[in-house]
């Protein structure tokens, strides 16, 4: 009974590892749309070099654990560099470049779903090459990308728990702590698995709403 | 004498080993309705897509309005901006309205301010008799509505010519009339025009001058009336009678 007293205690203490959990997922998503957008750009518009290159980083980080990954950002990058990065950080950056190889991906895709007429009719009213990409183009690839985009982002979010291995007190560290002085392992990872849940939900089905709001209008019935 | 707004001097282009213009030359007088018929794959299209740089000519030259668009530094979305182009499968931009569909070219390129792009926007699709359609977007309108759209968006731009590329092949025959009525009523207020089409009631009533191409190459040109009365080829003669059959049988099904 004092123990679940205790588990009832800790919610705030949970709480807050969630906020750690969201905000290290958020900033590598933008991480990773930052790094994926640009590249997805040169895998379909660029030289043969530079998309051959896109293409053979979205394959290495592809075949890489996001464990292998945020070891070698936090424990090998800096020492080479005579520098020490702070564990948020290095989590971000690693799960956010993990992400990058992912969301290119899915960018490249909605990219190449817009037909090949747009970008001709764009050119063809006299718009640039990047006139046509960022007002023909991307508008329609984006909306195309939120679905799959939102698949991604459930990922990123429930893999951030992986962040906990460099000392980051997030929602699954904090758990262990909790279920450690308690013994309540199964309620407290329950509770835990709970609240990765609600969030996950949360974030598709906002996402699913986002869809909904700039889906464009279908065919009506009558003309 | 009347102006050339369009010369086009041995134009060759190839596509892999597909040679698909063969020496090509025209011109296009200002005001002029030229159509251009011919079996598919003889380089029509190919052959428009040069006349605004879509496709880049392997050899060859074209003057647009006086300028040479092949010349080695043309500034390409200038010459572009000059040169109205409607596609068979109208190509409007899916996420905007046809209103927007009109006016981004002309804040995006040529730096219109939003309220004088509305203006104009406003007028073209008045031209086109959709005004009422402006807030729709492109899966809301019919084929033939999308097709109108198109020419406004290209008439916003103010061309000095309009190429059309079959923009009547993609649509359902009961929306073919009213695109022509749009494209006749352009011929009218004096639009120089460029048609690949197989559309010869149009030909007939509109064009002032027929080019049949037939394997890269002009087989045969001259004034619409001298074309249908009294072609001069053999396979002029067959192609026309072959296309004129066909539209006997579409007005009677």
């Amino acid at each position: 009974m004092e123990k679940l007293q205790d588990i009832l205690n800790s919610i705030p203490y949970f709480v807050q590892g969630a906020a750690l959990t969201l905000f290290v997922a958020f900033v590598a998503l933008l991480v990773g749309l930052l790094i994926g957008l640009p590249l997805a750009l040169l895998r379909v518009y660029g030289s043969k070099l530079l998309a051959r290159a896109a293409t053979w980083y979205s394959v290495v980080l592809r075949g890489l654990p996001s464990l292998v990954v945020l070891f070698i950002i936090f424990y090998g990058i800096p020492p080479l560099l005579g520098i020490t990065l702070p564990a948020l950080l290095a989590g971000c950056i690693a799960l956010g470049v993990c992400s990058s190889a992912y969301q290119m991906e899915l960018l490249r895709g909605a990219i190449l779903s817009v037909g090949p007429g747009q970008m001709m009719a764009a050119r063809a009213m006299g718009m640039s090459h990047a006139q046509a990409v960022i007002h023909i183009i991307l508008p329609q690839a984006l909306r195309a990308v939120i679905p799959s985009w939102s698949n991604e982002a459930a990922v990123v979010l429930k893999d951030s728990s992986l962040v906990y291995v460099v000392g980051l007190a997030e929602l699954l560290r904090r758990s262990q702590q909790v279920a450690a002085r308690t013994h309540q392992f199964f309620i407290v990872y329950l509770i835990c698995g709970v609240m990765y849940f609600v969030m996950t939900f949360s974030v598709n089905r906002g996402l699913d709403r986002l869809e909904t709001v700039l889906r464009l209008p279908t065919p009506l019935e009558e003309h | 004498m009347s102006k050339h707004i369009v010369t086009v001097e041995d134009l060759h282009k190839t596509y892999g080993t597909n040679q698909v213009l063969k020496g090509v030359s025209l011109t296009v007088d200002e005001r002029e309705v030229l159509v251009i018929i011919g079996p598919s794959g003889t380089g029509k299209s190919t052959l428009l897509r040069c006349i605004n740089l879509l496709s880049r000519p392997d050899k060859g030259h074209i003057w647009v309005d006086g300028e040479e668009i092949t010349a080695p530094h043309a500034n390409v979305n200038h010459i572009r901006a000059r040169v109205g182009m409607v596609f068979q499968d109208f190509n409007l931009f899916s996420h905007l309205t046809a209103l927007q569909n009109v006016t981004i070219a002309l804040t995006k390129v040529k730096k219109m301010s939003k309220p004088q792009a509305h203006e104009l926007g406003m007028f073209e699709l008045e031209r086109v008799g959709l005004v009422e359609k402006a807030d729709h977007y492109p899966a809301q309108l019919s084929g033939g509505q999308k097709q109108r759209v198109a020419i406004a968006r290209a008439l916003g731009m103010e061309p000095r010519v309009m190429l059309f590329d079959e923009p009547t092949s993609a649509l359902d025959p009961e929306l073919i009339g009213e695109v022509l009525e749009v494209m006749k009523k352009l011929a009218r207020e004096g639009m120089t025009m460029l048609v690949v089409t197989h559309e010869m009631g149009f030909a007939r009533e509109v064009s002032t001058r027929m080019i049949f191409m037939e394997g890269g190459v002009i087989a045969e040109q001259g004034p619409t009336k001298q074309l249908f009365s009294n072609p001069q080829q053999q396979r002029t003669r067959e192609f026309l009678g072959k296309i004129t059959e066909l539209h006997a049988e579409h007005a009677g099904e």
